[in-house]
């Protein structure tokens, strides 16, 4: 299909394609972090956003960045020294993580890539005060965009952007549920492929090209090959390595996720009716929380249990980049509770930039046999 | 039994600081009264160190720190032990130590005072990390009380009027949480009694670690160590500014009869990031034997930091901005200025960095201040690689290799 080859091709090389868009349509492109990024804004300022995975390789990031930092901030930190983002005209970093916060101070100091803007975003998304906060938040954010980049953005364009997010999340949701119930729809490298072209695309021509994709997908066509164990991934992968292939060849086979490079990415919709702003903010502050975020005690956890007994899982896989702090806190609760209800489950931390391949799929061959068919 | 060990080293006693006997007296009350507080009828709140105090003692709750119960665990040598039960409960060894050590104490009233008085709610604010966000939530979990988040937003480049709004708001969140838990009306009065005290007792404790600016100087950061708690756990209680007024008299008197903190003051540190707990004495020791004494410290003085954007008469308006714009929670650049004012007040001759395992705000970016401090001010570095509480991540020999090569290019120099 010729809209996965086009998926495939600006997965493996996002920096080509960015630099080639840029060349040929003169767009400005803002790089980010982070699904708390509200993207809206930048897409409707007629800038592409870019979500900045880093490359892997940190050597550059050592002057800056100890030893003891995740490999998402080395990655991204080392890729911008080195001058591989030169083709950004901006930056935005959410207020996430410590490590993302300090992150944005280096690479202000340190890095050129055109304006430099931080999105400091509630930590608590649950009361009053934080919900105004929020809209706020983004209400600077808007300014802040119009300035860097030299435009005005109206009422229309931003309601032009939600719009196309609304429909764009929503084809993702219906890819990943049509995989779910039927895995030999779609390959699990193409599956990543999507994932990671939807996050550096100019979003109207993947708008259309995720139309046409999920237009030719025919839920009804007989399994090629039987379905694996079904697993649920939870974490997050900052830098998105291909991990679904990795669980296919050991035998398994995703049925769902709570990774912000997955279903935190694309779940909620951004209601239409009243102010646009307060709306976009209420999507953000409604779809299930990064661990580094607050929304009550219990919430992730019972997020998770409801995914595994929504998709008929046996498993779950717990994955995220060593030194990540937020998870590594949540991961004994969710856990606990897992246990509690039965349900099996693993932990394995990356530590590089791609999981230490051999190691992973040895992991994931174990527990996936032990997991019920 | 020798005679050596009856007879002190009259040196060494008169380079004693006296107020430190009344400076236990304070703690020990204050941890005898909280751990008693179910007994005596009253709450107790955890809270963190950067979080504001002011009105738990407005409402007669005792505050208790989980970050000064891991300093104490630090200090004692219990780190390891305690570090390595919350592994085995599932805590990852790459997270902040404080938080580790003081997660495996709580169900077995564990560490060097059997554990902290259980709470009746918790109070996070995030002005100093988002690893207490996480820690506040386990033990909220863990006790099954209500937790409030003071939610401070970073401040990278100035504090946004949107983000003044937002906090302003939850001062008054807090004070309806406080009302809710407690069952009783909040006393407006008396908040403004205490926020004087508040403010009267952080201005004391930097005229105390100003006197470090005289040459020599009178104390040194491991003596801010020690003195700090009581600026931390009581501020906003006329017992600690009657405290620090006597430690200021002390600390003057001790400059008028010339006694220093290192017998032979010859270089001057200024030293970054929170102590190394388990090794402080050793430390001390070790910097004092090269005549070195660590003047001045960017942990110690981070309680005072503030106070510029505090109005002493409307604390409660203006305590939203103060405890938003902490050194912890603005920019490296930011933090960079700080350290070279620092360093230009207290005249030091070179920084000490400790970088920090447990504490990602405060070390990443580090090397970057490093830079910005050599660059401005030519002085040399050093970088120590450790933790503050799990001694796993100290190397002694590492590290006394390290400081005296730093020694010997700062005599060269």
């Amino acid at each position: 299909m010729k809209n996965l080859a086009l998926f495939h091709e600006i997965a493996e090389n996002p920096y080509d394609y960015a630099k080639k868009v840029k060349k040929e349509s003169g767009r400005k492109i803002i790089g980010y972090f982070c699904t708390y990024t509200p993207e809206e804004i930048i897409d409707a300022a007629g800038a592409i956003p870019f979500r900045i995975f880093g490359r892997g390789g940190d050597s550059l990031a050592d002057a800056h960045l100890q030893a003891y930092s995740c490999s998402l901030i080395r990655g991204a930190l080392d890729d911008a020294l080195s001058g591989n983002l030169d083709f950004l005209d901006g930056v935005v970093f959410p207020h996430t993580c410590d490590s993302i916060q300090r992150l944005s101070d280096i690479w202000r100091i340190n890095v050129k890539t055109g304006f430099h803007t931080d999105v400091v975003l509630p930590v608590k998304l649950d009361t009053n005060s934080s919900r105004e906060y929020m809209s706020d938040v983004l209400r600077k954010f808007l300014r802040d965009i119009e300035n860097g980049l030299g435009v005005v953005i109206s009422g229309n364009n931003l309601k032009a952007s939600a719009v196309k997010y609304n429909r764009i999340r929503g084809l993702m949701g219906k890819i990943y549920r049509a995989r779910a119930e039927n895995p030999s729809l779609i390959g699990s490298g193409d599956l990543h492929a999507i994932v990671k072209a939807s996050m550096v695309m100019d979003r109207d021509h993947l708008l259309e090209e995720l139309s046409e994709f999920a237009g030719s997908i025919q839920p009804g066509r007989a399994a090629g090959k039987p379905a694996g164990k079904k697993v649920v991934l939870a974490g997050g992968v900052c830098n998105l390595p291909d991990i679904y292939s990795i669980i296919e060849e050991s035998g398994g086979t995703v049925a769902g996720d709570d990774f912000c490079t997955g279903s935190r990415y694309f779940e909620g919709e951004i209601g239409l009716e009243g102010d646009i702003v307060e709306s976009i903010a209420e999507r953000y502050r409604e779809r299930i929380n990064c661990p580094a975020k607050h929304s009550g005690l219990w919430t992730r956890g019972e997020h998770i249990i409801k995914i595994v007994r929504e998709s008929g899982a046996k498993g779950v896989i717990f994955l995220f980049l060593k030194f990540c702090d937020p998870h590594s806190f949540d991961y004994p609760y969710l856990k606990a509770m897992l246990d509690r209800e039965g349900i099996p489950n693993m932990l394995f931390e990356i530590e590089e930039q791609l999981p230490s391949e051999g190691q992973f799929k040895t992991r994931c061959e174990a527990f996936l046999e032990m997991l019920q068919a | 039994m020798t005679g050596n060990s009856h007879t002190p080293d009259p040196e060494k006693e008169k380079r004693k600081i006296k107020s430190v006997k009344k400076m236990k007296e304070i703690m020990t009350n204050y941890y005898v009264e909280a751990k008693t507080a179910e007994q005596t009828g009253r709450k107790v709140a955890w809270i963190t160190s950067g979080g504001p105090v002011e009105p738990l003692i407005v409402m007669d709750i005792i505050p208790v720190y989980p970050e000064n119960h891991g300093a104490m665990i630090g200090a004692s040598k219990m780190g390891i032990g305690l570090c390595e039960k919350s592994e085995e409960m599932g805590y990852s060894r790459d997270l902040c130590s404080y938080a580790r050590a003081d997660i495996a104490c709580a169900p077995v009233n564990g560490g060097p005072i059997g554990g902290l008085p259980r709470p009746d709610m918790l109070v996070c604010c995030n002005n100093i990390c988002g690893t207490v966000l996480k820690w506040y939530e386990v033990q909220a979990r863990y006790f099954n009380v209500p937790l409030f988040i003071l939610d401070t937003p970073f401040a990278h480049t100035g504090f946004s009027d949107e983000a003044r709004k937002y906090v302003r708001k939850q001062v008054d969140e807090y004070i309806k949480f406080l009302e809710t838990v407690c069952g009783k009306k909040y006393d407006y009065d008396k908040m403004a009694e205490v926020g004087k005290l508040s403010v009267q007792g952080q201005r004391l404790w930097q005229a105390v670690l100003d006197t470090a600016a005289h040459k020599p100087a009178p104390m040194s950061a491991f003596d801010a160590f020690f003195h700090l708690a009581l600026i931390v756990t009581l501020r906003g209680t006329s017992v600690v500014v009657d405290y620090y007024t006597g430690l200021l008299e002390e600390m003057k008197e001790r400059i008028a009869s010339g006694i220093s903190a290192v017998p032979n003051e010859k270089y001057r540190l200024l030293w970054d990031n929170l102590p190394i707990w388990y090794r402080t004495k050793w430390l001390s020791d070790k910097f004092a034997a090269h005549d070195a004494c660590l003047v001045a410290d960017t942990y110690t003085s981070a309680w005072c930091g503030s106070l510029k954007y505090i109005n002493e008469n409307d604390f409660l308006g203006t305590m939203a901005e103060g405890y938003s714009r902490i050194y912890l929670n603005i920019g490296v650049d930011e933090m960079a200025e700080t350290v070279i004012d620092m360093i230009d007040k207290y005249d030091a001759d070179g920084l000490v960095m400790h970088s920090n395992r447990s504490c990602k705000p405060y070390s990443l970016g580090q090397y970057d201040i490093q830079r910005i401090v050599q660059e401005k001010r030519k002085i040399p570095t050093l970088m120590i690689e450790a933790d503050m509480v799990d001694e796993r991540s100290f190397s002694e020999s590492q590290v006394e290799t390290r400081i005296d090569a730093f020694m010997e290019v700062l005599k060269a120099g």
